[in-house]
């Protein structure tokens, strides 16, 4: 992981407009409020927090299906938010999105073959038979047999769905690919083989993710750093293990005391945070964690903390760290 | 009822599914006891008939499902031999209540908060008696009380504003906090809760299983707990059942299935859960088609230690130990070896 | 269950296919079918009006013409407007319809509102006018029908590209590039067919009965034309005594139009299976 980063996101923003009745701008739901991060090669990148933290729409602005509303995306060296559909296209070639079930993103009345073909088809100018190649050794890759092309999705199933899926986001050898809650309502079972085919894929192509969950025993196996989000900001970035062992921002540490340990003791015996995430159209001034954080004092609630670099080299937005 | 009977016994319980394209044997001889005052996990993954199993309980099965056997005891009394009104007037809603997974779902949305309460307590008011009929204006006042009072004991801020607020004007946490509410408003001896926590959080989910937990022992009720997450499942329950593609697996308190897991099924679901400095196991294979499931034990097609009499004969129950008991021709005896935490 | 099972244990479905085969079978064999092929245009004075008997299958009408002859060469006519009628319409209003429901912006609200003014009129009413402008013709009563059925295409097709334009599988065609013509012609449009197929059987029933009205009114082709409604028009003179003059026609238009319905109906039943049909999953 040298050089520069693969993909860099500067105070990147989002904000849906809240409209009323009748229709009239009423005010703006930030989804994401100025989030800056970077992913280098082959690295993995974990996104975790609750709902209404926007790691959703981080995911969806990188790939081009929402327009920012501020901020810049920079991926291979080149800048790609706020681009026209068919520029930015085609700088994105190798950055790829993987819906949370990659089975439905698959058309149902296109046949799988086809399905696989057709990023080749839109983006390079591959002869058929190269195609019919390419498609083969992605089939290959995850696991499925070449009976597969002739069928349709309905005809396999769910968990056969989301492989041809992945098989089709690798199609254009992509460098970095956004996996959004890709173990979301999977079976524990079904998780770890899911798991195990990225990681795989990962290392034999040198493949970076954005991993976003919210599962964050997964993501604390998976992951080489770990964003935690709250609010459509970034509470704490840094390294996996630095940041499970030791977490700073008051957030993290209340997020983590709360996933259950088997065999351990029961984290509901002493389990302190109160309350719950404020509406996000209507913020409180100041740190956003302020009405719920059991450190917040009287500069907690008029400045909004920006993030620090630590000596770590973690980074941390909380004026108390 | 001698102090140490089970409150709820189901014997041997089979349930089934017939659709278009034929019979799917959705429950095969569960069998499942559960004390007074206990919470017992049912715990499972996708299609092992836990909704199912706590459907038949409450008695709201769907129309094409089928009981073709066994029993479900309740308080002495069994529950498949009553007749339809009687099980709704006096049991359902009453001495058996029920959280569902999805709280908004279960809103009606035209409704408030206030008004569902209250028909709630209409006819399911600890005070009521089935088939009373009229509704006294002090008994009223009492039960507008009880539900304020209950409201602030899920901890829900501001009771009395809350209550004029429609279901879609609260939050995930807060409209499952007030079906808690009414789950436990009747007084019931039996609590079901649907994977109640699922949709939830990981900090809301906290805050829900300590304040559930808490009210579960000052009300004295025995809770059903259905879940796939098993870190929900240590969390808040005393024992557990774990079921498998319409199977009971294997019933133990729950430090005992941590450590001590017989059923290969158990084993490899625990090896599965992602822990630090262990490669991540899956189960090969996948869960079997309710409508041609496999013979004798479900669990023989993926299991390590399958052999003859697995195919041909489904287990039965053996107790490795006192309280702990697995159907299975061959299970684990020894601890579970620890991942490195 | 496999299509045709399904298409065999669906009577309505049945009878409609039945029909409009039987439909098209006369209109192509109607030459050695019928026993007069010469009176399409001939008549023959001296057997005006005779009710039906051995010679004259279902009587003669007011020239001696036999009926059941220019019954089954009006066939021809039938399903000539009805398809190109209808097949203009399509081409008009799915295109319209794709358009607006994907860009969802004012463009397409535009051209909905512009449906929306061909729908506010009444569409016999419409179509009398056109009619009426451009001359009695067959063409022009093809025109007038196009003219007035398209925006039921357009709307049709409009609903149902804005629904599937929030599925994934369009959200992940968008995002892997491709362009906004191919997510319409490729994906979504093949996705929507089932429901275009539907309507458009059961337009055709629409449309033939709207062509019988423009006949009848004498908006449509000049006589000797074989043209159903006009033979209806014709018979009003004649009423109630040659009764067999209008019933003929009028039972015809009443079986083709009732086959189109039926057919589409089946159609829909068979072409959605609605997978989600909670008998059939065990959950």
């Amino acid at each position: 992981m040298s050089g520069a980063p693969l993909l860099e996101l500067i105070g990147l923003a989002h904000a849906f407009p809240i409209r009323n009745a009748f229709g009239v701008r009423t005010g703006w739901h930030k989804a994401l409020d100025g989030v800056s991060l970077h992913v280098g090669e082959g690295e993995i990148l974990g996104v975790v927090g609750e709902s209404g933290c926007g790691k959703s729409t981080l995911g969806k602005i990188i790939a081009g299906i929402l327009p920012p509303s501020a901020g810049s995306v920079r991926f291979e060296g080149n800048e790609i938010a706020d681009l026209p559909p068919r520029a930015g296209a085609a700088l994105r070639s190798r950055l790829q999105y993987c819906y949370q079930d990659p089975g439905a993103s698959l058309d149902p009345r296109w046949k799988i073959g086809r399905a696989l073909e057709e990023p080749l088809v839109v983006h390079t100018k591959l002869s058929r038979a190269e195609r019919r190649r390419r498609v083969d050794a992605a089939l290959e890759a995850v696991g499925l047999p070449q009976a597969h092309l002739d069928l349709y999705p309905h005809e396999i199933s769910g968990g056969q769905q989301r492989r041809v899926g992945l098989a089709r986001v690798l199609m254009l050898r992509p460098s970095l690919i956004i996996l959004d809650e890709p173990t979301s309502g999977l079976d524990v079972s079904v998780q770890a083989t899911v798991l195990n085919l990225f990681a795989t894929l990962s290392k034999a192509h040198t493949l970076a993710y954005m991993f976003i969950s919210h599962d964050l025993s997964v993501v604390r196996l998976f992951s080489h750093r770990i964003a935690v989000m709250y609010l459509g900001r970034v509470a704490e970035i840094g390294d996996t293990t630095q940041i499970f062992a030791d977490p700073k921002h008051p957030y993290t540490q209340s997020l983590l005391a709360a996933v259950p340990q088997i065999g351990g003791p029961r984290v509901t015996d002493h389990f302190k945070l109160e309350g719950e995430p404020p509406h996000p159209d209507a913020l409180p001034p100041g740190c956003r964690f302020a009405p719920r954080c059991p450190r917040a004092d009287a500069r907690c609630r008029s400045e909004d903390p920006q993030g620090r670099t630590l000596a770590d080299g973690r980074e941390v937005a909380c004026h108390h760290v | 009822m001698p102090p140490d009977a089970p409150l709820l016994d189901v014997a041997a319980l089979s349930v089934s599914f017939h659709a278009e394209s034929g019979v799917a044997r959705v429950l095969d001889e569960v069998s499942l006891s559960l004390r007074p005052g206990e919470i017992m996990g049912l715990v499972g993954e996708s299609g092992c008939g836990k909704t199912t199993l706590a459907r038949a309980v409450l008695g709201v099965l769907p129309p094409n499902a089928a009981i073709d056997r066994g029993r479900i005891v309740f308080a002495g009394e069994d529950l498949l031999a009553l007749s339809p009104s009687e099980a709704a007037s006096r049991i359902r809603g009453r001495a058996i209540t029920f959280i569902p997974q999805d709280p908004y779902g279960s809103f009606s949305p035209l409704f408030t908060v206030g008004d569902q309460l209250a028909e709630l307590m209409r006819w399911k008011s600890p005070e009521r008696q089935p088939g009373e009929g009229g509704y006294s204006r002090a008994r009223r006042q009492r039960d507008r009380e009880r539900a304020v009072a209950m409201l602030r004991a899920v901890q829900l801020p501001d009771p009395e504003r809350l209550i004029a607020k429609y279901p879609h004007e609260l939050s995930g946490g807060q409209r499952q906090r007030v079906m808690i509410a009414m789950a436990l408003l009747p007084e019931p001896k039996l609590v079901i809760a649907d994977e109640p926590t699922t949709a939830l959080d990981v900090t809301i989910q906290a805050q829900i299983l300590k304040l559930l937990r808490g009210l579960i022992a000052a009300h004295g009720a025995s809770v059903l707990f259905t879940t796939h997450d098993l870190g929900a499942a240590w969390e808040i329950c005393d024992r557990v059942t774990v079921m498998y593609a319409g199977q009971e697996a294997e019933t133990a308190a729950v430090a005992t299935f941590f450590t001590r897991p017989a059923h290969p099924y158990g084993r490899m679901l625990l090896d599965s859960l992602p822990t630090q400095g262990s490669a991540l196991r899956g189960i090969p294979g996948e869960v079997p088609n309710p409508f041609a499931p496999p013979s004798g034990c479900r669990f023989h097609p993926r299991c390590p230690r399958a052999a003859a009499d697995c195919v041909a004969i489904h287990p039965a129950a053996r107790a490795p130990a006192i309280g702990h008991s697995v159907r299975c021709h061959h299970p684990y005896l020894d601890a579970r070896a620890e991942p490195a935490r | 269950m496999s299509m045709w099972r399904r298409l065999l244990r669906d009577r309505a479905l049945l009878v409609g296919t039945v029909i409009i085969a039987l439909l098209v079978l006369v209109a192509v064999f109607a030459t050695p079918l019928s026993t007069f092929p010469e009176h399409v245009t001939a008549f023959d004075p001296a057997q005006r009006l005779k009710p039906p008997g051995a010679i004259f299958w279902l009587g003669t009408d007011r020239m001696g013409a036999d009926i059941y002859s220019r019954l089954l060469f009006g066939a021809r006519l039938t399903i000539l407007i009805a398809v190109v009628a209808t097949t203009v319409a399509v081409l008009i209003g799915v295109p319209i319809g794709l358009v607006a429901g994907y860009y969802r912006n004012w463009f397409g609200e535009m051209l909905m509102r512009v449906s929306d003014v061909f729908l506010a009129v009444p569409q016999i009413v419409l179509a009398i006018a056109i009619a009426q402008t451009l001359g009695p013709a067959i063409h022009n009563v093809i025109l007038a029908l196009s003219a007035t059925y398209w925006p039921f295409w357009a709307r049709l097709v409009y609903a149902e590209t804005r629904s599937q334009r929030n599925e994934i599988y369009v959200e992940a065609a968008i995002a892997m590039g491709a362009s906004p013509l191919r997510v319409m012609v490729l994906h979504i449009l093949p996705n929507i067919m089932s429901s275009i197929i539907v309507r458009t059987t059961i337009g055709m029933g629409g449309t033939i009965l709207v062509a019988a009205s423009l006949g009848f009114l004498g908006l449509g082709a000049p006589p000797p034309t074989p043209e159903w409604g006009r033979m209806i028009a014709e018979s009003r003179e004649f009423l109630p005594q040659a009764w067999w003059y209008a019933t003929a026609p009028g039972i015809a238009i009443l079986l083709v139009v009732m086959g189109f319905n039926l057919l589409g109906d089946g159609l829909r039943d068979v072409l959605d299976p609605r997978i989600r049909r909670s008998a059939n999953r065990a959950p």
